[in-house]
């Protein structure tokens, strides 16, 4: 490896100029706020963990950890994502709050290896977590408030799709029962969204044709609530009525919510992390080629924290977000310039201070001389430019010449 | 209103069969596509919008999303590994992919292969236990051997013709390959019916399904 050129900086992570960290910051800004006036306090966990708690826990496949070891030898990583992160405190230090708990967080997060646009090293979650509420009522309440945030983002045309672990592990069960690597193997094709060898795989079991046209016939399980009721004619398997029972609950609730059209249902879903259990969903931007959030529930990952209760949450990737959001940001207002000649330096600082102090932003400068005063240009009432800068006012305090320059 | 879904379409061998296959569909595909040398190709009679590319490159427009769908060999998807949606065997461009050596190949002591396939070469002699060298190549892989570069090469072979006349044997099969039909995943929701309904179009027509991956085995 040659030595890095002075500018260089490590494949897979970002600058942000001005401009994009103020549609950034809008963005989420909109976003937390919109989750505040849901009743979902923020907080925030420390980018380092342990490799051994929050590491594993977290899901992230070990490859794509960022492992450090700290003075003592202690294996770290940066974390990979918040669930894990906010399932340790929620285990911890707000062990004894009252349930439901309702937190939501913003968060650089790490993933190695990964080099590649819309597979950054370091990119932005925002989310929120509902924690001890296993009801379809809170699974449709993170659904919707999802909806809500992509659109405070100012994503304009999006969809949920939305399935459920169980109703696809019951089914697996069902049909080949005792083969849990049979089960595995359609589950990875369906994971690794490959229907051919899904496909490919089920003709090679050994099943009636009837159940394979069956099992096939899950590749087309999409649509809207019309799709729990199919589903249910597919599987006696108790574990999979009662998901897809649960799924058409929250369905009924996202209709209450009057979002339901933003909803489709694809019981060929199966969360990306492994630690969901039940309902997982992912949103979709027309403009953006990747997936813009993604959400579940996790009943069990709190017991690996030692309190063992059911969650449900979901996370927006921020800065995908920016990258398809194109609408214009509010223009900035312009700072106003005080130039000051040391004489009349106190009255020019005084005046800044007392503008900043009315929320003006203001920047100062010390003018050596007449000579050294900006050639100034008006252009608007309210913009003015000076050397190819702009400002919204410039004042001048100089015992050389009169006041306004 | 139904709207126009972007494909990105294998320049060379497949393009043809693949508009032949779109065609026997029902779909107006004029002939003379490809000859035409425009990169981008608007068939709005079919709702759609041909991106001609490289075909090593169609699963890198399609997991981007810049094509909602392309037409691509599934010797590039597992060479690729791309995430996109796998949907359906096409059943078109058939071969495999295998192993080639000189006749009286005896295993060496440092084996090298050679291949346009690093990542599938790879990936199988690790899963087989073989130590090997695998050597990158980008065509004409036949020479390697030939000349002593490597004692045996990992490659595409439709009738095998190459082979023979280079006094080469196909030694193992790895796995069959067809053309396959991927979408990118945000398309597959936003324009899931235009999709679902190309899908049932090709799916009627489809002749002979792939055998897919440890075809030769069997």
């Amino acid at each position: 490896m040659s030595k890095p050129k002075g500018f260089e900086k490590p494949t897979g992570v970002r600058d942000y100029l001005p401009h994009a960290v103020a549609k950034l910051r809008k963005i989420e800004n909109d976003v937390l706020h919109c989750m505040s006036r849901w009743g979902y306090r923020q907080i925030m966990t420390p980018t380092l963990e342990y490799y051994d708690t929050v590491g594993v826990a977290s899901s992230t496949s070990d490859q794509k950890l960022y492992k450090l070891l700290n003075n003592r030898g202690q294996a770290l990583v940066l974390r990979s994502e918040m669930t894990a992160p906010v399932a340790r405190v929620v285990s911890s230090l707000l062990k004894d709050e009252p349930l439901p708990l309702r937190l939501s967080y913003h968060a650089n997060v790490f993933r190695a290896i990964e080099a590649e646009a819309g597979r950054e090293a370091e990119f932005f979650q925002t989310g929120v977590e509902l924690v001890g509420d296993d009801s379809p009522e809170a699974d449709a309440e993170v659904v919707a408030l999802a909806i809500s945030s992509l659109q405070a983002a100012g994503v304009k045309s999006f969809k949920i799709a939305m399935g459920h672990v169980g109703f696809l592990n019951g089914l697996f069960q069902e049909a080949l029962p005792g083969l849990p690597e049979a089960q595995e193997d359609l589950k990875s094709h369906l994971l690794s969204r490959d229907y051919v060898s899904f496909r490919e795989s089920i003709r090679r079991l050994n099943l009636s044709d009837a159940q394979k046209n069956e099992l096939n016939g899950l590749l087309r399980l999409r649509g809207g609530k019309e799709i729990c009721g199919q589903a249910l004619e597919l599987s006696d398997h108790p574990l999979a009525r009662v998901s897809i029972e649960h799924l058409c609950k929250v369905w009924e609730v996202l209709v209450s919510y009057g979002v339901s059209q933003h909803v489709m249902i694809d019981l060929t879903m199966i969360g990306d992390f492994s630690y969901y259990t039940g309902m997982t969903f992912e949103g979709y931007a027309s403009e953006l080629g990747f997936p813009v959030c993604s959400g579940g529930r996790y009943d069990n990952l709190l017991q690996q924290f030692g309190r063992p209760i059911p969650s449900t949450g979901f996370s927006l990737k921020t800065n995908r977000i920016l990258d398809g959001v194109t609408g214009a940001i509010e223009a900035e207002e312009l700072p106003i310039l005080i130039q000051y000649d040391i004489p009349r330096r106190k009255e020019g600082l005084q005046e800044a201070m007392r503008l900043r102090l009315e929320g003006h932003s203001v920047i100062t400068r010390l003018a050596t001389g007449p000579e050294d005063l900006k050639m100034v240009k008006r252009l608007t009432t309210d913009t003015i430019e000076a050397e190819g800068e702009r400002y919204g006012e410039i004042y001048t305090f100089v015992s050389f010449v009169s006041e306004h320059g | 209103m139904a709207q126009i879904l972007k494909v990105a379409m294998p320049k060379g061998r497949i393009y043809n069969k693949a508009a032949e296959l779109f065609r026997l569909a029902g779909l107006p595909i004029p002939p003379d596509g490809e000859a035409s040398r425009k990169l981008v190709i608007s068939l709005p009679e079919a709702g759609m919008e041909f991106i001609l590319a490289k075909p090593v490159d169609v699963p890198t427009y399609v997991e981007y999303g810049v094509a909602d769908i392309g037409i691509v060999g599934k010797d590039v998807l597992l060479e690729e590994d791309r995430d996109v949606y796998e949907l359906l065997d096409l059943g078109i461009a058939r071969c495999r992919m295998s192993i080639i050596g000189l006749p009286n190949w005896q295993p060496g002591i440092q084996q090298r292969v050679a291949t346009k396939y690093p990542n599938v070469a790879s990936r199988y002699f690790r899963e087989q236990g073989q130590q090997v060298e695998v050597i990158k190549l980008n065509g004409s892989i036949e020479l390697a051997p030939l000349i002593g570069l490597a004692d045996r090469i990992v490659d595409m072979v439709e009738t095998g013709q190459t082979l023979r006349d280079n006094g080469l044997v196909e030694m193992k099969s790895i796995f069959e390959i067809t053309s396959r039909l991927v979408a990118n995943r945000v398309s597959y929701r936003m324009k899931n019916k235009e999709i679902q309904l190309l899908c049932d179009r090709l799916q009627a027509v489809i002749v002979e399904p792939g055998l897919s991956i440890g075809g030769s085995n069997r």
